[in-house]
């Protein structure tokens, strides 16, 4: 591509007079930067500047009608000295380690279960992924009518198995647990998919030969699907981390279900930091939180980016 | 898959009996919530807590009760303008740059693309606050354009139209530069048409997440006339919270159209997403 154009070029200058080719370059850049200055601008304003704030309001204290005051590190001694900081930042901890095992296991698994081509497994994708056309209010407002106490349906299937009185969302060592369940039936279609993908670009052939040399399924697994998936699961891994961590499905189904109780027992970060900001208008203090979730993210994506060599996921 | 070779022919076909039953019971438990959720959208209200999925007496009550007592229609028009500008403009906007990214030439392309790409794992919750404060400075408040505008810059949109663009086939645009046409001619009637596929499967994605989200609206939007239906049924279950026929009323019609689309759309929605991780 790039040796065309070059010989192109060769041929402008050749032909025409010098000017008109520099011309004719000048021309393909302000055509090029008007084509990008919508999204360049857009993702500078509402995305770039948004994160340079979330790093620096938190030396400011905000009050909910906009009025800056410079406070230093005050907001920061206040998140150390803040149980509640801890708890969440705790809750949160477990909440990641509950559910990106999770997702990957069941993606995976779910992906192994209907990898052949046939419509019988068409039809089977389609209802492992159909959870993640519905938004998530809607899926907290479902499962927290599935939950309820006594009457609800788990409730039910449990006393049936003479298991009385669990309440999944109102028990604090339950809630927890249950909101992970809930992500992982919301997300696991999804991921279920890009193992789909990464499973597809492995040759049959090798398999193929496996089996001519006697290696069994166990064998087949370990030794020619895992090494290839490594891409894909490297971008399911990171993915669903980031996610995770920066509580993108995690709010709404909070919000909705339990509203970081009982007993914070479901308060991640980021439910945390909406309650500051919009509840108590301690916008402040609330970036300040913020920027540690910008510091853990921009760490995720700079460990992506040097470890695909600028967002190549592909092997080679 | 390659268990066959150790099997005889009356072992596979029960153990890919086996697996078959194991997937179908996965899959409709899966789906009995959503259909769960359907199936009480049309209960009355001393039934709703009955475990049995066909309602007894059949009610279309609710769904009348949702639409003419709560102000839901609203709320459906709300999400639908907001959702059909977010995609136009969003699909508008991500085609110009994903073209000038992957096939014009100027100086700090790299760089540009590098800055733009460092944003995909931004994630709003993230930058919730800052936004809104933004926004707030701005004067966008409970307005449909801050609704609307922080909505559509996204890198992923952008990352893989690019991609979708550095493997199309040079020849055409040539052909179309040695016609006399400029760049915008060849961006509208050569690329455009060229990219309607991945252009269709990025429509109905953005529009599904328009439809579907929830965090923004709610920040962005204090004034009633302007709430989209995800902040109206959080704000309705929280009113109505025994009415469980009502809330999952509400929520079957949020639910319905999108489960309609991907009904229809299925093959592409689910296509788009097996590629969009990977290349």
């Amino acid at each position: 591509m790039s040796v065309d154009t070059s010989s192109m070029t060769v041929t402008a200058v050749r032909n025409r007079p010098r000017r008109r080719s520099y011309d004719a370059q000048t021309r393909e850049w302000i055509a090029a930067y008007l084509f990008i200055l919508p999204d360049t601008l857009g993702l500078l304003v509402f995305v770039g500047l948004p994160m340079l704030f979330a790093l620096i309001i938190g030396v400011f204290d905000v009050n909910g009608f906009g009025s800056f005051a410079f406070v230093g590190l005050a907001n920061y001694r206040r998140m150390a000295a803040d149980p509640l900081f801890w708890h969440c930042l705790r809750v949160t901890a477990i909440y990641v380690v509950l559910l990106v095992p999770s997702l990957y296991v069941t993606g995976l698994g779910l992906a192994l279960l209907v990898q052949r081509t046939n419509r019988f497994n068409a039809v089977m994708r389609s209802m492992f992924f159909a959870p993640q056309m519905v938004s998530l209010v809607v899926i907290a407002v479902i499962w927290q009518f599935l939950s309820a106490d006594k009457i609800g349906l788990f409730a039910r299937i449990f006393s049936f198995f003479g298991i009385g009185g669990v309440s999944l969302l109102g028990n604090p060592s339950l809630a927890l647990i249950t909101t992970v369940f809930v992500t992982v039936w919301f997300l696991m279609g999804f991921y279920m998919m890009i193992f789909l993908g990464g499973l597809q670009d492995i040759p049959r052939q090798y398999y193929e030969a496996a089996t001519i040399d006697g290696a069994s399924p166990r064998q087949q697994f370990w030794h020619i699907t895992m090494p290839l998936l490594r891409p894909t699961s490297f971008f399911v891994l990171l993915v669903s981390l980031v996610a995770a961590v920066a509580g993108s499905q995690a709010f709404d189904l909070i919000y909705v279900m339990t509203r970081g109780g009982p007993a914070n027992a479901t308060s991640v970060m980021i439910t945390y930091i909406y309650q500051q900001a919009f509840q108590y208008s301690a916008f402040g203090y609330a970036a300040a939180m913020s920027s540690i979730l910008v510091v853990v993210l921009m760490l995720l994506t700079g460990v992506l980016f040097f470890m695909t060599r600028g967002g190549r996921f592909d092997y080679e | 898959m390659s268990s066959a070779a150790f099997l005889a022919p009356r072992q596979v076909t029960i153990v890919r009996g086996v697996w078959m039953a194991v997937t179908l019971v996965l899959a409709l438990m899966t789906i009995f919530p959503l259909v769960y959720m359907v199936s009480i959208a049309f209960k009355g209200q001393t039934e709703v807590f009955s475990p049995n999925l066909i309602p007894k007496a059949p009610t279309f009550g609710n769904v009348i009760y949702v639409l003419t007592e709560v102000p839901f229609l609203r709320y459906l028009a709300n999400t639908f303008v907001v959702s059909i500008v977010v995609t136009v403009l969003a699909l508008w906007f991500h085609t110009m740059a994903g073209y000038a990214l992957a096939r014009l030439r100027f100086p700090g392309r790299e760089t540009i693309f590098l800055a733009i790409f460092s944003t995909f794992l931004v994630s709003l919750p993230v930058i919730i606050v800052p936004l809104f404060i933004l926004v707030r400075w701005m004067g966008m408040l409970n307005t449909y354009a801050g609704l609307i505008v922080p909505a559509i810059f996204n890198a992923f949109g952008i990352f893989l139209l690019r991609q979708y663009y550095l493997s199309l086939p040079r020849e055409l645009e040539e052909a179309a530069r040695i016609d006399g046409a400029g760049y915008w001619r060849i961006y509208w009637s050569v690329i455009l048409p060229l990219s309607r596929p991945i252009v269709a499967s990025l429509a109905i994605l953005f529009f599904l997440a328009n439809w579907n989200s929830f965090l923004w609206p709610l920040t962005v939007a204090s004034d009633s006339n302007l709430w989209v239906v995800q902040v109206g049924i959080a704000n309705f279950k929280s009113q109505y919270s025994a009415s469980w026929n009502y809330i999952m009323a509400a929520s079957t019609i949020v639910a319905a159209p999108m489960l309609v689309i991907f009904v229809i759309f299925q093959r592409q929605i689910m296509e788009s997403i097996k590629t969009s991780g990977l290349k």
